[in-house]
């Protein structure tokens, strides 16, 4: 089995400051992390290569500090990693991010591809489904269980519904999007970290894949910000304290003045 | 925007696509070949075709181009013969959009044995409805509505294609926007038309923390997932005057083949209203409710209120609820009327899946907990005391 896991470095959320001047997101000393639901596709294909054997390749499109998501993942277990990172590819939307990534992802052939739900920078779970689709392949999305079949042809998975989850089937290859609940992801050990050191991440550049020009980067995404700002802040809220009675009686007087009740 | 056309100069009707379509979606009519509903733009016939007479056009659109594309769509998500309530606030706003920019408001329904959904749906000012109805569409499958539905927008251009961005949503768009190579953008809580008369999408980045406004200046139609209730479902009288939509029925050629994934079984694990993303208001349990046999509390609360049930991940986590009741970064992101957060702390990643909530009551002991930084009405108290109370006062209110 060839799986492949797309991974995405993102600042840590709880870190994330809005300047209050410009409005504007402060990315300067705000730590990254991995998008917590790509830990648990890195995860689950590190199960699966155990279980059935087989090779984990992770794949990232971003800036080179992304290296070290990437050897992260290769301390996790991953066998080989790919940093897709090119001034070409800036600006990228979610069309041209799946572009980019359908193009070398094609090249490696795998039986599998694992993205994570979404990533929490943009929270838009639109890659996997447009990777999906530029690669020609099936797509099971909020996957929370998967096996893969004797004969290593067939995948059958848990999909997360609203009112529950459905059990289906679907021949290899296949790109799936994982909840956090698949898996509980691994902490690197001392020998994987010591063992990532000597590996090597393999750099893509526009130049090495046969892309489209007119489909990468900023000419590539039909899609353009052309304003951001920072939600209006809650209203003030009125915090009180008083005999449970009372506090009781406070929330259905509010009730009723919102008319919900 | 991709589209595929076939040039009648060119064509001779040969019929050599026909045999070679994957999808069997070609049909020659009066000598000429017609690209059926369900193509999927795999490109087959434009390789072979010995008169290059089948292009796929995968471009920019220029301002001409763009005028061809006329209409606001709504995708109707319904499950099991119920219309998603999504859907119907997604048709009361883009009724609004369509004033704005004078053009039709139309409603895309798909599934089997559902016609009698359209006329729920003309209740809204629709004035067309696409109509598709096929075996193969009885439940969702993603290579089956997306053939539908590109299918359909290259047939008759839309301008704008809204969705619910609920899961089915979620999954359903970024296929039809790929394969269509137009712009799409994710969990709006906002739409609009600016002056030059683009669909303005607002959405929030970073779990809340900032809102981001996007154009598709380029590419037809403009499509959005739209968060569920953000938008209010318009009132109308039930002898509504709204003229009735034009109905059309559109055929679908399905090869069931070309639906790659088969359903073996579909599991129910609720049976309550437990739909957090389209409750009006939700209760959330936290690790303060100390025990999960404690949890009866919140949900009797719940059920007086007619809300659905949800939790932070630490309960989710120990096994008190399902993760589909997960309110947070982890789990879903909602945006009720009301939130009521009983032993909650607020930590951020709880926060971020529900601070856009119309209003948060907070119960806490602590008043130090975050969540009293963003609740509307909070509650410094234990709630072992004040929720039995309250459920108390509630019912007498309700019985008077
Ligand atoms: C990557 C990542 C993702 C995460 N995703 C999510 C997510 O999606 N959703 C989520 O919720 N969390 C998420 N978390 C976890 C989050 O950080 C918190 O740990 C979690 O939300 C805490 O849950 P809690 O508020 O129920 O528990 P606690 O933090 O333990 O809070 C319990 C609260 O109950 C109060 N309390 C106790 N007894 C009483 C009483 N008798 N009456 C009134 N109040 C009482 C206490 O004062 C306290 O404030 C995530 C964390 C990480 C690292
Ligand atoms: N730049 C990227 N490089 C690699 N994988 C990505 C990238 N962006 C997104 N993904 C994958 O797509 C998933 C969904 O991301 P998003 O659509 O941005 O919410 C992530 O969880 C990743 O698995």
């Amino acid at each position: 089995m060839k799986i492949v896991a797309c991974i995405k470095q993102v600042p840590e959320i709880s870190e994330v400051m809005i300047d209050p001047k410009t409005h504007t997101l402060k990315r300067e000393g705000v730590p990254s992390i991995i998008n917590p639901f790509d830990e648990n596709a890195v995860e689950e294909g590190l199960r699966i290569k155990e279980e059935y054997s087989g090779e984990l390749i992770v794949i990232t499109m971003g800036p080179s500090q992304a290296e070290e998501a990437l050897k992260r993942c290769l301390a996790m277990g991953a066998d080989e990693a790919i940093l897709i990172s090119d001034q070409a590819f800036a600006g990228s939307d979610t069309l041209a991010t799946a572009y980019t990534l359908s193009l070398v992802i094609k090249q490696l052939k795998p039986d599998l591809i694992i993205c994570g739900k979404q990533a929490i920078d943009g929270d838009t779970a639109q890659v996997g489904p447009e990777l999906a689709e530029q690669l020609g392949i099936p797509q099971i999305t909020y996957v929370r269980k998967v096996e893969i079949s004797e004969d290593k042809k067939n995948i059958i998975l848990h999909k997360e519904t609203d009112d529950g989850y459905e059990i289906i089937q679907c021949r290899l290859p296949v790109l799936i999007t994982v909840l956090k609940i698949l898996n509980e992801p691994r902490y690197p050990s001392i020998r994987g970290i010591l063992a990532a050191k000597k590996k090597e991440i393999k750099v893509v550049k526009a130049d090495d894949l046969k892309a489209k020009l007119s489909f990468l980067g900023a000419d590539g995404s039909p899609t353009q910000v052309v304003n951001i700002f920072t939600p209006q802040p809650h209203q003030k809220g009125r915090l009180i304290k008083l005999e449970p009675k009372d506090a009781a009686k406070e929330i259905v007087n509010f009730l009723q003045r919102e008319k919900i009740f | 925007m991709a589209e595929i056309i076939v040039d009648k100069n060119k064509c001779n009707g040969c019929g050599k696509c026909v045999k070679l379509c994957p999808f069997g979606q070609i049909t020659i009519v009066d000598k000429l070949a017609r690209i059926d509903l369900g193509c999927t733009m795999c490109g087959v016939c434009q390789e072979l075709c010995p008169t290059g007479a089948i292009l796929i056009k995968r471009e920019r659109l220029n301002a001409e181009d763009i005028s061809n594309y006329q209409g606001v769509w709504v995708f109707i998500e319904q499950h099991q013969g119920k219309v998603k309530p999504v859907s119907l606030e997604l048709l009361s706003k883009a009724k609004e959009l369509t004033k704005k920019l004078s053009q039709e408001l139309v409603a895309v329904l798909v599934g089997d044995e559902i016609s009698y959904l359209t006329k729920d749906l003309s209740l809204y000012g629709v004035h067309k409805i696409y109509l598709i109805e096929n075996k193969n569409l009885e439940r969702y499958t993603t290579d089956a509505y997306a053939q539908i539905l590109v299918g359909l927008i290259s047939q008759y251009r839309p301008n704008i294609l809204l969705m619910g961005a609920t899961n089915t949503g979620r999954d359903l768009a970024p296929r039809v926007a790929a394969r269509l190579r137009v712009g799409l953008t994710a969990d709006c809580t906002d739409l609009d038309i600016t002056k030059e008369g683009y669909l303005l999408q607002t959405r929030p980045a970073f779990g809340g923390n900032i809102m981001a406004q996007i154009l598709c200046k380029y590419t037809r139609p403009q499509m959005a997932t739209v968060r569920p209730n953000v938008f209010k479902k318009s009132q109308f009288c039930s002898n509504s005057l709204s003229p009735s939509p034009e109905i059309i029925k559109v055929e679908a050629k399905l090869n069931p083949l070309s639906i790659r994934t088969k359903i073996l079984e579909v599991v129910k694990e609720v049976t309550e209203v437990a739909n957090l993303e389209e409750a009006n208001i939700i209760v959330s349990a936290g690790r303060g409710l100390g025990s999960p046999d404690n949890l009866y509390i919140v949900q009797d609360l719940a059920r007086l209120l007619g809300a659905a049930v949800g939790g932070s991940r630490a309960i989710v986590d120990a096994g008190w609820l399902p993760h589909h009741q997960q309110v947070g970064q982890s789990g879903k992101t909602v945006a009720p009327e009301l939130y009521i957060a009983c032993g909650i702390s607020g930590a951020i990643q709880h926060l971020v899946g529900m601070q856009t909530s119309k209003r948060i009551v907070a119960i806490n002991k602590d008043l130090d907990a975050p969540i009293f930084k963003i609740a509307t009405l909070g509650i410094v108290g234990d709630l072992f005391k004040v929720i039995p109370l309250l459920i108390e006062d509630l019912k007498k209110v309700k019985n008077k």
